[in-house]
């Protein structure tokens, strides 16, 4: 493909061919492709935030789906999300200036003890991607962090992620917490990281279990799905 | 008498127990091991214990261990009076202690080498306080390249890096072995991750002393 990369001139392409090209750019992490690709949709009149669904979360969502199927592997998994990062950064300020959607907000955060973020950043990109208001807090997050920051704003999921089966029991602690507070049903609490699994997720008492970011991103959309019915009803 | 073993091997392959029965215990082990153990063995003359390693690699997908262990147990466990498993957790999350104990067999205690080999109480004190601490052995500083390198796509995509490294802030190589080489080449490891080094000696740590207890 990138021989080919080398003749494409993305101005040139009908809007028609720069949305898949710029999902086959994203499967190849090409960044710079990304952003120029982004700037040219921008300059045509597309909303920032088909820009993002159409092209940028699309492009992911294929990028997912081959990496759950065993076709591609992490790294090509970092050097796509680098990418959509890229194009993210364009689009990011538009997207508040133009009034998109929003799905929700969110913390998320890696748990005490644990400095592992490329899942969780992942996640983030993708919700945010997804419409969801996403607050960060990086790594190593004792409870007071999570919990702190839920009472702070109005949030409606907390996620929590770790790599280390050393780490992982603390997001046990954290809900644990949010039980005694009484704030345990306020939030929906979804888990993740490599050596978590479903049984793990109910035995702690999480709402879910999610297995990569693109099952994150759907999971806290049918939460929401469910939550504003409750509240229509 | 010596065996000669390949870390390359170790790492695709493991390693076969002799042919024939040897000894009345067989260890079976992560081939990440094979060279610690087997020196054990010469030091203690260690006669009634037989070596078979699993693919080292099977760090990279924990999930492959307690299978693969319960195959070997099945595979061998006429043979010898006791198997006796040298993994640590390693990732697995619990599920191979729980194999280990659905077998019968026993097996190292710990969540991993580093710990059992830098002593598990004192590792439980230290790791708190060095949770930005990426640590090596003797044999991943000599297969780097194939358990850190290869699979993260730092060869072909040296720009990850930080992606991966960016909270580390050290990297601890746990010497089992005093050897000048090693140490060179645990900095040059060091050197690609662009993070300092701290060499710590820990000689075979509570291997040796789970081994003697057999």
């Amino acid at each position: 493909m990138s021989e080919e990369q080398d003749d494409i001139i993305l101005s040139e392409l009908s809007d028609d061919e720069l949305v898949p090209q710029i999902h086959d750019d994203l499967y190849d992490g090409m960044k710079e492709e990304i952003e120029e690709s982004v700037h040219i949709l921008l300059d045509r009149g597309w909303m920032p935030y088909d820009i993002l669904t159409k092209a940028l979360v699309e492009g992911m969502r294929i990028v997912g789906i081959d990496f759950r199927d065993g076709i591609l592997f992490v790294p090509e998994v970092l050097l796509a999300a680098n990418a959509m990062k890229g194009g993210m950064t364009i689009l990011k300020p538009l997207l508040a200036e133009t009034g998109a959607p929003r799905l929700g907000n969110m913390v998320i955060g890696t748990v005490k003890g644990d400095i592992h973020d490329i899942g969780k950043n992942l996640v983030t990109m993708m919700m945010e991607g997804a419409g969801f208001e996403v607050k960060d807090l990086g790594i190593n997050n004792p409870v007071e962090n999570y919990l702190d920051e839920l009472e702070a704003g109005e949030y409606d999921i907390l996620g929590m992620s770790a790599l280390l089966t050393t780490t992982m029991p603390y997001m046990k602690v954290v809900i644990d917490t949010m039980v005694e507070k009484g704030m345990r049903d306020d939030y929906v609490v979804l888990v993740g990281g490599a050596p978590l699994n479903e049984e793990f997720g109910k035995a702690i008492g999480a709402d879910a279990y999610c297995r990569d970011a693109a099952v994150a991103v759907e999971t806290a959309k049918e939460f929401m799905a469910t939550k504003h019915n409750q509240l229509s009803a | 008498m010596a065996i000669a073993v390949d870390d390359t091997a170790l790492t695709e392959k493991g390693l076969d127990a002799p042919e024939g029965k040897l000894g009345r215990v067989l260890l079976l082990a992560c081939g990440a091991l094979a060279h610690e153990i087997l020196a054990l063995k010469r030091l203690n003359n260690w006669d009634h214990m037989d070596l078979q390693c699993l693919p080292a690699k099977y760090h990279l997908y924990p999930d492959k261990i307690p299978a693969a262990v319960e195959d070997a147990v099945h595979k061998h466990r006429d043979d010898y009076e006791t198997i006796f498993v040298v993994y640590a957790d390693c990732g697995t999350g619990g599920l191979l202690q729980a194999k280990c104990a659905e077998l019968g067999v026993e097996m190292v205690e710990g969540p991993h080498c580093y710990s059992f080999f830098e002593g598990n109480d004192v590792f439980a004190k230290t790791s708190e306080d060095e949770i930005t601490a990426f640590y090596l052995t003797d044999f991943l500083v000599k297969q780097f390249d194939a358990f850190i390198m290869k699979p993260m796509g730092l060869d072909r995509h040296p720009e990850l890096r930080d992606m991966y490294f960016g909270n580390y802030t050290k990297v601890v190589y746990q010497a089992q072995v005093n050897d000048p080489a090693l140490d060179a080449k645990a900095q040059t490891c060091a050197d690609k991750l662009g993070l300092p080094l701290e060499r710590r000696f820990t000689g075979y740590g509570d291997l040796a002393t789970a081994l003697s207890d057999i």
